[in-house]
């Protein structure tokens, strides 16, 4: 499961004023990115750390090398998987945020079941459904048999459990990272509803 | 690994994905805006006990979470057979609700809005983002963060927690407030309303600055569908259903939306996992209709605060007399409901009921239960079946932007038909597409929310079916021609 939350290297020391953060949203809630935004004034200290002009929905052809990349989510399609490889191949250090992204969280209740019946389920026999068909189009991507964590598909370097991390938790830990401290999270920061 | 669709040959996670149809003479015919997320929550919730439905199907959306809480919540009050909670259950629920209306609104409006508004919609990508408000504006960027903390830490005293709480139960709520709480709240409200007045004034300036603009801007004609108090009264909560045309005559009023599957359908298309509603006594053509802050305000008699009312009377003058159909007009309705926010919420934090300690009630085991809210964005519908165990059998969603589909395509094809230069498509076209969509504050799954912008990937089809452009836009302004 890659290395321990408890157990961060620090971060080279770049020749650059801030170090660039990117961040992913896969098959998640976005609820990972609402909790950074709850560290609430600290972000105008944040944006002073680092370079956030990289976000969730970066395009992927421009992402360049970046410090620290985030993932939020599990992996559902293919586009979650070029998305989460693209990451990997950028990112010095990748972050698994959040319990979909660590082991799969809400959206791996449909891996018991058989993906076709999820979809007839709510394109064929929901109710109130007319023009009963299953989305089909080219622009659509391919949906995977079952929904992944990220560890699955790529090498993860830190696992931020919580559904979602607090922002404490998200504050303590990219603070630390960034002065290049390792990272010692207190019990009140890692335990859950 | 089973493939179930194509795979394209170009695939960008997290764009909004629009194709435009031309037909002849050149004129769109279509627009489509594609949603390409698909999770399945009707099928796996099924065989789930019913009591964990409220923490369960908020799963669906980190940025609204509340609101599907209490729809689930209200879904399942039904089938405990609860017909009317205690006082202290439905207020706390009520100030729940108001406070993530208010972060919401307060999200969109100051991290996502203020950057076009200030900055305009030709300033540099890389500056024109919440990192741009907070280095020219601070004072503007720190309200909106504030107000958005406001509402966060109301969730958090009512929910026990901001994102994914659990304070709604099936039949009432598993806390009420201590007074330390209520003073807690009651120290900042004064300065959200005051913040949240200077933010109606501020898009009130923005829109009248350029009212030609802002009033022809991907504007369309359509039936709008929302909540309203029995005696009319702005509703976010509980109440009837009420549809009125584009002309503001009523379609159906007061219905109750336990039977909201009488009056509204769905179609599915194959080019996009979202489906689209309509009105089923207006047909799959007509029956249409959008949701949200714009019918809203538009539907409602009246607000039951007096700031929010008087705005809401300076609004309708803009109608003249029927409906404001301004696309744009959103952002203009939805920073009144960020009033109206705070100030009920005010009134609510004087009422003493909020420290009361009777939070549930038990009834008998139902078959079935429906809980329809108004969603920061739209009307939220959540129907569940359950068998005699409280074991779902069978499970409905309709989410707020779903029911917003067929207007954001209808908008954008009336940007497209103004902007569409011949064949090929413009920088400004895509900046106008984008605007448009951003209007009706949808909450896409693919999340075309961000901390930064939405990318975007526009493709121009013939009446052949062949594609003859494609531009794309990444988060830093680039701009480049795929074809």
């Amino acid at each position: 499961m890659g290395r321990l939350m408890n157990n961060l290297q620090p971060i080279e020391s770049k020749a650059k004023d801030k170090l660039i953060v990117a961040t992913a949203a896969l098959c998640g809630c976005f609820g990972c990115h609402m909790s950074l935004l709850d560290i609430d004034e600290r972000i105008l200290q944040l944006v002073e750390l680092v370079e956030f002009d990289r976000t969730p929905l970066t395009d992927i052809k421009t992402v360049g090398k970046c410090d620290i990349g985030l993932i939020e989510g599990g992996v559902a399609n293919v586009d979650n998987v070029e998305v989460l490889r693209e990451f990997r191949n950028n990112c010095d250090v990748l972050v698994a945020v959040g319990a979909c992204a660590v082991n799969g969280g809400i959206p791996t209740m449909r891996n018991q079941f058989d993906l076709k019946d999820c979809l007839e389920e709510a394109y064929i026999h929901g109710i109130g459904v007319e023009n009963p068909q299953v989305p089909n189009d080219v622009e659509i991507p391919l949906l995977l048999d079952k929904v992944h964590p990220i560890h699955e598909v790529v090498r993860v370097d830190y696992f931020l459990p919580g559904c979602p991390p607090g922002a404490d938790t998200l504050w303590l830990f990219l603070t630390e990272v960034i002065a290049g401290n390792a990272v010692n999270f207190p019990y009140s920061l890692i335990h859950y509803d | 690994m089973r493939r179930i669709v194509i795979e394209p040959l170009t695939r960008v996670e997290g764009h909004g994905k629009v194709t435009l149809l031309q037909g002849k003479n050149r004129h769109i015919r279509q627009a489509r805006l594609h949603i390409t997320e698909f999770r399945g929550f009707e099928k796996f919730i099924q065989g789930r006990p019913y009591w964990e439905l409220p923490v369960l199907v908020q799963r669906l959306c980190g940025i609204c979470p509340v609101s599907h809480h209490l729809a689930a919540a209200k879904a399942t009050d039904m089938i405990v057979g609860v017909s009317k909670l205690t006082p202290t259950a439905e207020k706390i629920r009520r100030l729940m609700h108001f406070g993530q209306t208010l972060q919401s609104h307060a999200l969109h409006f100051f991290h996502l809005c203020s950057p076009d508004l200030l900055f305009g919609y030709d300033d540099a990508v890389r500056h024109r983002n919440i990192v741009g408000v907070i280095e020219d504006h601070p004072e503007i960027a720190k309200q909106g963060v504030l107000m958005r903390k406001y509402g966060q830490e109301i969730i958090r005293v009512t929910a026990g927690k901001r994102i994914h709480g659990t304070g709604a139960i099936p039949g009432g709520v598993n806390r009420s407030l201590s007074k330390q709480d209520i003073h807690y709240l009651q120290n900042d409200i004064g300065q959200m309303i005051d913040w949240a007045q200077g933010a109606v004034a501020l898009i009130k300036q923005v829109f009248f600055e350029h009212y030609d603009y802002h009033l022809a801007f991907a504007r369309i004609e359509s039936s709008m569908m929302s909540l309203v108090r029995n005696d009319g009264a702005f509703e976010l909560y509980h109440g009837g259903m009420r549809a009125k045309d584009h002309d503001g005559n009523t379609i159906f009023d007061h219905v109750d939306y336990r039977n909201y599957n009488d009056y509204i359908r769905e179609s599915v298309k194959d080019w996009s996992y979202m489906k689209f509603p309509f009105i089923s006594s207006l047909g799959e053509e007509d029956g249409w209709y959008r949701v949200g802050p714009l019918a809203r305000v538009n539907n409602c008699d009246y607000f039951s605060t007096p700031l929010a009312e008087a705005e809401r009377l300076e609004f309708m003058a803009i109608g003249k007399g029927v409906p404001v159909q301004s696309t744009m007009a959103y952002h203009w309705a939805r920073l009144i409901e960020l009033l109206h926010c705070t100030e009920a919420i005010a009134d609510l934090l004087r009422d003493r009921q909020l420290l009361g300690k009777n939070l549930r009630i038990k009834g008998e085991l139902q078959s079935h239960g429906t809980g329809v809210i108004e969603a920061p964005r739209g009307t939220l519908f959540h129907h569940s079946d359950i068998d005699e165990q409280g074991i779902v059998k069978k499970a409905s969603l309709i989410v707020s932007t779903t029911n917003n589909n067929q207007a954001m395509n209808e908008s954008i094809r009336k940007v497209a038909n103004q902007y569409l230069d011949g064949h090929r498509l413009s920088e400004a076209l895509l900046n106008q597409v984008e605007i448009a969509i951003r209007a009706y504050d949808p909450c896409l799954s693919c999340a075309t929310h961000a901390i930064g912008k939405m990318p975007m990937k526009l493709s121009l089809e013939n009446e052949h079916g062949e594609v003859i452009d494609q531009l794309q836009k990444n988060t830093s302004g680039q701009i480049s021609r795929t074809l």
